[in-house]
């Protein structure tokens, strides 16, 4: 009969002790607790959560990176090409203009060939002409030296100035 | 890693459990108790009357006002209590190594050793050891045997989760370390496997104190009381008193948080047709004693296992000796049974340590789960 009776004291005790200790657990032990392993839960959640963005971020990196690669050689190959033709712009002007000057050096010795040429036939002629007096002084000196043939030549050259 | 260690951990001390509770029995503990003070040694001569399995057992499995470790020779070897006694508005605080292992009386009390009261503190007449009839039984506070051992453990429980508690504040976020992660998973165990699905994800959080203090002191004191020497040994959980408590904190819980449909579910069942309710309230009292037998049923349940498990190995080591009376060779031929077959048992007793201790939290968090259901 001992076994199935409890005893009054230990009753007591118990209810008493385990109420406190219940009380002293909840406090000091129970609530650090739980809140720690919720505090560790969700460290650990959003540890995977921002792994997982990292993730979706790199991913998202490694294709604007590609793009941003891609669109730089479309720059670079853009900016190559402008150059090019920018480049054959310039050589074309700088041919053209190259011929104009040549043309127009052509032409300025051209035209100081043509002056110089008309200046050494004005001089020719002049030297000519001079020449040319010169001698017919030289055949009118000859020709004149005798006293009627002045007269002769006096006497023409009254008539040809009645006749004007 | 973690878990093989403690598998072998585990081996090894079933394995000290085994071969204490086989030397525990009768002479142990010898040469080096003679140096404790508060241990107390009384010469007395024990008639060599024959061995009695039976009240050995029930010995071994009641509360006491001493702590019996050993007897040597004709030599008890036990721990005196203090004995605190209220009898007509008057408190009396003694040892109980005054009553000289129920041998004499003291301040007019003494321990019935025969009868109904048996065990108990009775008055007696004058300094007689004459059983006073007539006088109504003292009101026995007493630290008894289980008392005490429940201070022990109350204590033990307290400090280690309250260093837990410290080391999870200090490692914060951090993996659980040395005994936070042997005891980490019994806490996640009853939070994430017992409370939330029982109860709900809702409103498990107030239950788990009680749940949590629940689980731990009777797995506690279920591994205790399977330690056969000081400060185990005694039988907590197999004891009406202790289990009747934790069942009346989960009764009492239940009444408290008891929601509108709880209570119409006990006095007016939905379902059942009207005439079991009016004018013969059948259901309601069918539903009523239900509220009684559960946390009685949980009482009843603890107590019966630890107690039968503890009484099963005692028989098998009984067996030495009752064998051993007829002849010493039979004696020693049986223990090679006896020891392997309490060996078992005290396996199993580990397991039901772990599984009475799951199951009486368990049923607890599901009587609080229907208590706060909502009507759906």
């Amino acid at each position: 009969m001992e076994l199935v009776q409890p005893g009054i004291g230990l009753l007591f005790w118990m209810t008493f002790s385990f109420a406190i200790v219940m009380l002293i657990l909840k406090k000091y032990a129970w609530k650090p607790i739980m809140k720690g392993l919720k505090e560790r839960e969700n460290s650990i959640d959003e540890a995977l959560h921002a792994a997982d963005k990292a993730k979706e971020e790199m991913k998202q990196l490694k294709f604007s990176n590609k793009q941003l690669l891609k669109e730089a050689k479309e720059e670079r190959d853009a900016i190559l090409r402008n150059a090019r033709k920018v480049r054959d712009a310039i050589v074309d002007e700088a041919k053209l203009k190259a011929n104009e000057e040549a043309n127009r050096i052509v032409e300025r010795a051209k035209d100081s060939i043509q002056y110089e040429k008309m200046a050494a036939v004005t001089d020719l002629k002049n030297q000519l002409a001079s020449l040319s007096i010169e001698i017919a002084e030289k055949i009118l000196k000859e020709e004149l030296s005798a006293k009627d043939k002045q007269k002769d030549f006096i006497k023409k050259m009254i008539d040809e100035i009645q006749f004007n | 890693m973690i878990y093989k260690k403690i598998n072998l951990k585990l081996i090894y001390f079933i394995g000290i459990l085994s071969i204490c509770s086989i030397f525990n029995f009768n002479v142990t503990i010898a040469s080096n108790t003679n140096s404790h003070n508060d241990l107390k040694y009384d010469e007395e001569i024990i008639t060599d009357e024959e061995f009695n399995a039976g009240k050995i057992i029930v010995e071994h499995i009641i509360d006491a006002h001493e702590w019996h470790i050993a007897d040597i020779g004709h030599t008890h070897i036990s721990i005196p209590l203090p004995v605190i006694l209220l009898y007509n508005g008057k408190l009396d605080v003694f040892c109980s190594s005054k009553f000289h292992h129920r041998h004499s009386s003291y301040k007019g009390y003494k321990i019935e050793t025969e009868g109904e009261n048996k065990g108990k503190i009775v008055r007696v007449i004058g300094e007689s050891m004459e059983t006073d009839k007539k006088a109504k039984l003292p009101l026995d506070l007493s630290i008894t045997k289980n008392v005490l051992a429940l201070f022990i453990s109350m204590f033990l429980i307290c400090w280690i989760f309250i260093s837990i508690a410290r080391t999870y504040k200090k490692r914060k976020g951090m993996a659980p370390k040395g005994l936070q992660s042997f005891l980490e998973p019994l806490i996640l165990f009853i939070r994430d496997d017992v409370a939330i699905p029982s109860i709900g994800e809702k409103k498990y959080e107030r239950y788990m104190p009680f749940l949590l203090t629940l689980f731990f002191f009777i797995l506690f004191n279920n591994l205790l009381g399977l330690v056969p020497f000081f400060p185990g040994g005694a039988n907590i959980t197999g004891n009406l008193a202790i289990t009747g408590v934790l069942a009346l904190f989960t009764f009492i819980i239940i009444t408290f948080s008891g929601n509108k449909n709880y209570w119409v579910h006990i006095f007016n069942t939905p379902g059942v047709p009207w005439w079991m309710k009016i004018p013969v309230p059948l259901m309601p009292i069918v539903e009523i004693m239900g509220v009684f037998t559960k946390p009685f049923v949980l009482m009843i349940r603890l107590f019966a296992n630890i107690t039968a498990g503890h009484i099963i190995t005692l028989g098998f080591i009984s067996l030495i000796f009752i064998f051993g009376e007829v002849h010493v060779g039979l004696g020693l031929g049986v223990s090679v049974v006896s020891v392997a077959f309490g060996i078992f048992m005290t396996i199993l007793e580990l397991l039901v340590a772990f599984i009475q201790a799951y199951v009486f939290t368990l049923l607890s968090a599901l009587y609080f789960g229907m208590a706060t259901e909502e009507h759906h």
